[in-house]
């Protein structure tokens, strides 16, 4: 791609074009775009999943799948979004690209690593791929046995190869987030300067070093069971399926933080940005992403209230899930204090944010009612969790990604979007979820199990409600793909810091330089200090307060 | 492959590359102690269970060659350190020296693994694959028993198969004294199928070991290691503790249960 | 801040490390041939939890590391400990509390007219 007419002589982009300079690139920023070509076709894979299963369920008798092929499109759908989309989603694209230059770095520690992430990543795909064309599993993406190593006639052994070798690659990305947030800051940027999506990051990557080898484990565990008819969860050998649910449970529920803690740490970012004021509680919106992530790994066995655990048991895990939600409010709250006397402007990074606190407050309150156990005897495998958890996925960390994608697209390209076709298609997109998906709290909460391929025909309406919403859903995901890819072309060249935002990312070049920054930058200001960095132009002729954000109006 | 002691870009010193290097190394060994820890997870919660099943197989392992492995370990482990010293202290010749005494002390640590695994086979141990507990007892000669060893064997195979049945008693079973031999046989398959699990995981590890090691032997042959540049030498030596850590584990927990009737 | 770049350990405290560490083996299964009930697992995981200690404060120089890498180290351990703890409470507290139908058996179904119907 040759240089862009009005924007930087030499950007990570120009600097060379072969094929060879981009598959066997170092640059922490093409492997971003790597990831981003991946992640985006898998997303297609866990949608066409999504979409057969939502035209399934238009009609109560589910004959369009039928119970077997219904069975293998949830599963097909959860194994790709999970693992394939949801969990590296933020982390190696937005995460990959950004936290080196927040933090005045020129690559990440280890930039091999980084590339070798990205080629196991695929590799796993490819085996990924090969289930899915091979026939699938039907076991849920939860693979509980006995039912996974005993009796389910599918791909189970490939599938499960496939998210072990997944984890490696999640697990090199977050090692090395580790090692270079602690060991390559800038001079002056001190933990406490750091933007909040380095501390989300490296929150994440706590997680990610803790939990993925242990669901490798249970997975390896369970091929081996399923291979050899050796005898770790098998009731016949004295062995315990709850056992399997423990260790599944113990990164599972984990991985669900991953999923949605680099999300809110885009959200931190957007919104004193598109509000002009410094975030409010700095310091606790960084000290309650380390909290979720720690709080968050002993929770796990709130998904096993009714697999016949001890009461006990059950009611300690009952406890520390209520516990759980308080870093998560503590940040709701903050994100709201910020918004209070803010000079607001609603441009579409800034519509996705506050379409995620909306969203992400329901979902995390509904998480609530299910952790109360006696709520959770009714609840439980119904439609009820399923709204529940795709409000935090979809409404929560597909939004912030969505909304991260929006910010910094103007620096990863250099290039501005169309600003008014954006706004529309936030708004259709969160229109579009709110019909796909509130319907099934209600269906839930009526009692329509999940996980099944027909229902009775009393909860027809609510389904077409929710597949009619799926399509508008879809129309808001397609909109971003075609106005960004025209963008990339088309648009108008950004300039440095077109919002403009005060992270250290902004004070280069866009798109920045292959080495990040002309000379390493010396830190000595406070994170989202609008009012103390004349150079950024934000205070009008007359007034104190900083003027509203602008992108390409 | 890069020139000893060369800084890369992304690094502002030769210092913060190391040592970002060893800070890599360390979450990585995390991440293991996450990976072996669902194993013992599953070790842990099915003694908990199975104490007479597990205590009857943990005896059917050899103690000396599991005594033997572990001091050999212990001895690599002491060998690594050493080749470490070496490249710290520019001694670049003793530095292969020691890696290679690490190698044949690892090597034979495997050696005697495949050794323990045939046997396991001959004796009728592994599961899922004719196993039967009471093979050894019944058939003295395939197994190398005789005398008071082969009393000691039959003694508790009966105590365990008394223990099964009253466990299943206790139950609730209709016919417990039929059940004990079953269930002795179906308890110990469950600790064989850890056994093999936590020490295949584990002789995984060495052999993945073994190869690094190679290559340190391969490039410190050219003396590539001094007190300049040593980083790959004390990282591989991170790791091969790491395992030896593993085994220092793994032995009590699988050969020492119940050695107190012997 | 330097690490142990500067420090080099000495090969006497590693073979007295080694000496230490085959002492213990050595110990580890003479204490296994005594009956001790079950005190025995307490001694044998005390002995190799000993064992390991010193393999990560002298072989792996973990004694001369940052305070971060001591951290990390001290992090994993604590990890492993709440999944072996949390599980096990489940594990160790299923049958604390007799189910119902040990504290009052279900009445037969052919007995309708009987007054304790409801349990």
């Amino acid at each position: 791609m040759s240089a862009i007419a009005g924007g930087p002589a030499e950007t990570y982009l120009s600097h060379e074009s072969t094929i060879a300079s981009w598959l066997l690139t170092r640059d922490h920023k093409r492997i971003a775009l790597l990831f981003f070509a991946s992640i985006t076709a898998f997303f297609f894979v866990g949608g066409a999943a999504a979409t057969l299963i939502r035209l399934n369920l238009v009609e109560p008798s589910g004959q369009l799948l039928g119970a077997d092929l219904y069975n293998r499109m949830f599963t097909m759908h959860g194994i790709v979004m999970v693992w394939f989309f949801l969990i590296p989603s933020i982390p190696t694209t937005l995460g990959n690209f950004l936290i080196p230059l927040m933090i005045g770095a020129r690559d990440l520690a280890f930039p091999r690593l980084n590339l070798a992430s990205w080629y196991v990543f695929n590799i796993s795909g490819m085996i990924a791929l090969y289930f899915i064309i091979a026939g699938g599993v039907d076991t849920g993406w939860t693979f509980y046995t006995p039912y996974s190593t005993l009796f389910s006639n599918s791909h189970v052994i490939a599938a499960a190869f496939a998210v072990f070798v997944n984890g490696f690659s999640s697990f090199m990305t977050a090692l090395n987030f580790v090692v270079t947030i602690h060991r390559l800051r800038a001079p002056g940027m001190t933990w406490f300067r750091l933007p909040l999506f380095v501390w989300a990051h490296y929150a994440t990557s706590l997680i990610f070093i803790l939990g993925t080898p242990v669901i490798a484990i249970t997975l390896l565990l369970a091929g081996l069971e399923r291979m050899f008819h050796m005898g770790f969860f098998n009731p016949a050998y004295g062995g315990d399926p709850i056992l399997f649910q423990h260790l599944f449970w113990f990164y599972s529920h984990p991985a669900v933080y991953i999923m949605i803690l680099p999300a809110m740490g885009v959200i931190s970012e957007i919104i004193p940005t598109f509000a002009r004021k410094p975030i409010f509680g700095y310091d606790f919106i960084a000290a309650s992403s380390i909290g979720i992530a720690v709080i968050g790994f002993i929770v796990w066995a709130h998904h096993m209230f009714l697999t016949g655990q001890s009461t006990y048991s059950a009611l300690a895990f009952s406890f520390l899930t209520f516990l759980v939600a308080v870093p998560s409010a503590v940040k709701v709250f903050n994100w709201t204090a910020t918004l209070y006397k803010g000079s607001i402007s609603f441009d579409t990074p800034m519509l996705y944010a506050l379409g995620f606190i909306g969203l992400f407050t329901i979902g995390g309150l509904t998480g609530l009612f299910l952790a109360c156990l006696g709520l959770d005897i009714h609840l439980h495998d119904t439609y009820f969790v399923v709204a529940h958890f795709h409000y935090i996925m979809v409404g929560g960390a597909i939004m912030g990604y969505l909304g991260g994608i929006h910010f910094w697209w103007p620096k990863i390209t250099g290039r501005l979007y169309p600003e008014y076709l954006a706004r529309i298609a936030a708004i259709t997109l969160f229109v579009g979820f709110n019909l796909t998906f509130f319907p099934q709290f209600i269906l839930g909460f009526l009692g329509m199990p999940r996980r099944y391929h027909n229902y009775p025909p009393e909860y027809q309406v609510l389904n077409v409600m929710s597949t009619a919403g799926a399509s508008i859903l879809a129309l808001g995901y397609l909109l971003p793909m075609i106005y960004l890819s025209w963008s990339m072309r088309y648009g108008k060249v950004a300039g440095k810091n077109p919002w403009p935002a005060t992270g250290l990312e902004w004070t280069t070049d866009s798109p920045p330089l292959t080495e990040n920054f002309h000379e390493t930058p010396v830190v000595d200001w406070e994170p989202y200090d609008f009012l103390h960095r004349p150079e950024l132009g934000l205070l009008g002729a007359t007034s104190k307060k900083p003027v509203p954000a602008h992108g390409d109006d | 492959m890069h020139r000893t002691g060369e800084l890369y870009g992304q690094f502002q010193t030769l210092e913060q590359q190391k040592e970002s290097a060893t800070l890599g190394m360390w979450v990585f060994l995390i991440t293991e102690i996450l990976f072996f820890g669902g194993l013992f997870m599953a070790y842990t919660v099915n003694r908990h269970a199975f104490p007479t099943a597990f205590g009857v197989s943990g005896n059917m392992l050899d103690l000396n060659l599991g005594f033997f492995n572990t001091i050999v370990l212990i001895a690599s482990s002491f060998t690594m350190a050493m080749s470490v010293w070496s490249a710290q202290t520019s001694r670049k010749k003793a530095v292969p020296a020691w890696l290679i005494a690490t190698l044949i002390l690892g090597s034979a640590f495997l050696g005697i693994k495949v050794v323990e695994y045939k046997q396991k086979f001959d004796h009728h141990l592994i599961p899922g694959y004719h196993f039967d507990i009471t093979y050894c007892s019944n058939n003295p000669g395939a197994c190398g028993l005789s005398g008071k060893e082969l009393d000691d064997e039959k003694k508790e195979i009966k105590e365990g198969i008394e223990a099964e049945a009253n466990e299943a008693k206790k139950r609730g079973a209709p016919n417990p004294e039929e059940v004990g031999l079953t269930a002795l046989n179906a308890h110990a398959q469950l600790y064989f199928s850890l056994y093999f699990g936590m020490t295949g995981l584990h002789a995984l590890h060495m052999i993945i070991g073994a190869g690094l090691l190679l290559w340190l032997i391969f490039e410190g042959l050219k003396g590539r290691f001094d007190a300049n540049y040593n980083t790959p030498v004390e990282n591989i030596g991170l790791y091969w503790h790491f395992v030896d850590i593993v085994w220092i584990f793994l032995f009590p927990l699988l050969y020492l249960i119940n050695r107190h009737l012997a | 801040m330097s690490e142990h770049s500067e420090h080099i350990v000495s090969p006497k405290i590693y073979a007295t490390i080694l000496a230490a560490l085959l002492v213990g083996t050595v110990v580890t299964v003479y204490a296994a041939k005594i009956d001790l009930g079950r005190w025995n697992i307490v001694l044998a995981l005390t002995i190799a939890v000993t064992k390991m200690t010193l393999v990560i404060l002298f072989f792996m120089h973990g004694k001369y590391s940052a305070r971060r890498t001591k951290l990390i180290i001290a992090s994993g351990f604590f990890w492993l400990a709440i999944m072996l703890v949390l599980t096990l409470a489940d594990y160790t507290t299923r049958h604390a509390e007799p189910s119902r139908s040990q504290l009052c058996p279900v009445p037969a179904l052919t007995a309708p007219a009987s007054a304790a119907a409801s349990v």
